[in-house]
């Protein structure tokens, strides 16, 4: 792929990574860049098709979107919505505080 | 002080010339569904924290959305009210962020293909000023839980209930050019909204809250940069927020600023707007199509058969009511606003005069509602007694004045109004013989003023009215008066 020209570089890795909410050890940051340059290149070869007159395709599997009729069947289940939370009280989830 | 006045709305008196807002709105509006969009929980208000969550809701690992039908035709059905593009293949995409009150870390909303596409609705400001503000587009969403900031000093409590009900975004083309032409459209979305039932329109409740997009410019020049006013959920906050914003965006012009595109929020204790800092990533949302879910597709005839089940929208009983009673169309739209106001309006108005039964119910009843703090279906005062009130008026029993106190009487003991008179004995003197009484009492009290009178002191004319008027204590027909006064002066 060394012909396709990089798409990423560290400081789109930056942002994306704080986006994501994740925290990259410094020394990964390189290959990281590489393995995302990899993969966007292999997949660039895409472009090479010409689909100026085909539809964007949402699914192959020719299944319409299943619709539900409006009956409340779910919900009043407290303890199990919140039995992984770290930290709740009087049936609220608890975080550090979050306000503008 | 005298120059701001000529002002019109929306515009600004800068050191450098007059400046002109231009605003466009986002409307979230809540559907009133049974249960969520993409689950089975209930979309109720107000239950205990988070009994209304389902984990789909939670975004425990594994759980598939599943779209609620009813949803998807409260889209429809207002798309189509606000004379919109209605799109039969939508798709749902995923708007990435973190936030404490969204455990998915996404919001399910519609980016590309949105269900509705372009429409138009029209607006009432005043008596003179009717426009059409154009749809740029409406879409299905998630709604976020809520956080609570006021439980603990160093933490925010979160509840999950309002996770996942079904939003309708509506999005205008920024044709709005006044906080009075935001509030106008606002109240004609919601009065849209509640007349096909899919949402409530209750701004207390957050069922309906708008965002608002300001930037400002010199008249004829191209747009400015905007900034976003989030969460306001109120029409007076509305007003307030984008005066604020627009003269803010102003004075940094002027003070050769530049404006940074950004979210602000407008706080309600110093009617001011500042910036969320936390927001400063938050356009890069990093959209891309749900792979949970394919896309929303419908026939001709689903959309059909909505639109053949459309109710009377408010345009078309503005109109109606226009016509038939002879009222102004600005009186039209306020009635309009909700069925209940044209329900009495049409029940009051049996009484006769059309226009004076609007006059009665838009300045006098609804002022007199609002310093009590009652809605219409609690009033004292029912569409039969406003309707013999206005009867009393228009026969000349009583008059436009003394039907004042009469409505005052309503307003408290809610008596019948020709009760009323009749204990009070307000009844209003048509009678020649009793009147000329009184304008001969006048006349001989007043002997000096008649001499200025006759001797070219016109003005006087009215003190004569007055005096006549106040010894009958406001019962004599005025006309009367006008007509016998004229006769015996001279």
């Amino acid at each position: 792929m060394s012909n396709k020209k990089s798409i990423v570089d560290i400081p789109t890795v930056n942002k994306i990574a704080r986006l994501s909410r994740l925290d990259i050890p410094e020394k990964n940051k390189q290959s990281l860049t590489n393995d995302l340059n990899n993969i966007l290149g292999f997949v660039a070869n895409l472009e090479e098709v010409d689909t100026s007159n085909v539809e964007p395709l949402a699914s192959v599997t020719g299944h319409k979107l299943p619709l539900r009729s409006d009956i409340v069947t779910d919900g009043n289940m407290e303890d199990l919505v919140l039995k992984n939370a770290p930290e709740s009280s009087s049936g609220f989830f608890v975080v550090p505080k979050v306000i503008e | 002080m005298s120059e701001t006045s000529k002002l019109k709305p929306g515009h600004i008196q800068g050191e450098t010339g007059v400046w002109e807002m231009v605003i466009g709105l986002e409307i979230h509006a809540q559907v009133s569904s049974k249960s969520k969009l993409f689950s089975g929980a209930s979309a109720t208000f107000g239950a205990q924290a988070n009994s209304n969550v389902s984990l789909v809701d939670a975004a425990m690992p594994g759980m598939l959305p599943v779209i609620n039908e009813y949803c998807v035709e409260q889209a429809v059905k207002t798309g189509l009210a606000l004379n919109a593009q209605i799109n039969n293949i939508s798709v749902f995409d995923r708007k990435n962020y973190f936030y404490a009150d969204l455990p998915q870390g996404y919001q399910i909303s519609q980016f590309t293909k949105p269900i509705v596409g372009e429409g138009e609705i029209n607006i009432d400001v005043d008596d003179n000023n009717q426009t059409t503000i154009g749809i740029e587009r409406l879409h299905l969403e998630q709604d976020a839980g809520k956080s609570l900031h006021d439980q603990h000093p160093s933490k925010s409590y979160i509840d999950l209930n309002r996770t996942g009900v079904a939003l309708m975004e509506i999005v205008s083309k920024p044709d709005i050019r006044s906080p009075q032409e935001a509030g106008a459209y606002v109240k004609k979305i919601r009065s849209i909204l509640r007349y096909v039932g899919s949402c409530d329109g209750n701004m207390e409740e957050g069922s309906l809250r708008a965002d608002c997009n300001v930037s400002v410019r010199k008249a004829g020049e191209e747009f400015g940069t905007r900034c976003e006013i989030k969460n306001l959920n109120s029409i007076r906050f509305i007003n307030q927020a984008i005066q604020a914003e627009a003269e803010r965006q102003v004075e940094i012009l002027e003070s050769g600023g530049e404006i940074n595109q950004e979210t602000r929020l407008f706080d309600t204790s110093t009617g001011e707007t500042r910036s969320m800092r936390s927001k400063e990533d938050a356009h890069d949302y990093r959209y891309f199509p749900d792979p949970d879910l394919l896309p929303l597709e419908f026939t001709d005839s689903f959309v059909q058969d909505i639109k053949d089940k459309l109710p009377e929208l408010p345009d078309f009983v503005k109109k109606r009511l226009v016509n038939e009673y002879g009222i102004t169309p600005y009186d039209a739209s306020i009635l309009v606003e909700e069925k209940d106001y044209v329900n009495f309006f049409e029940k009051a108005a049996t009484g006769g005069d059309g226009k004076l039964t609007a006059n009665w119910m838009i300045s006098e009843l609804f002022g007199a509602l609002k310093k009590e703090n009652l809605l219409l279906s609690n009033s004292p005062i029912s569409p039969e007694t406003l309707g013999e009130l206005i009867g009393l008026i228009s026969k000349g029993i009583i008059s436009g004045k003394i039907a004042k106190d009469v409505f005052s009487e309503m307003m408290i003991s809610s008596k019948k109004p020709s009760d009323i008179v009749k204990e009070k004995g307000l009844e209003q003197v048509s009678d020649d013989k009793e009147i000329l009484k009184l304008v001969d009492k006048v006349i001989a009290d007043n002997q000096d003023k008649v001499k200025d009178y006759l001797s070219g002191k016109d003005k006087l004319f009215g003190f004569f009215v007055g005096q006549v008027m106040k010894i009958s204590q406001g019962k004599a027909n005025p006309g009367l008066v006008n007509k016998m006064l004229k006769e015996n002066l001279k």
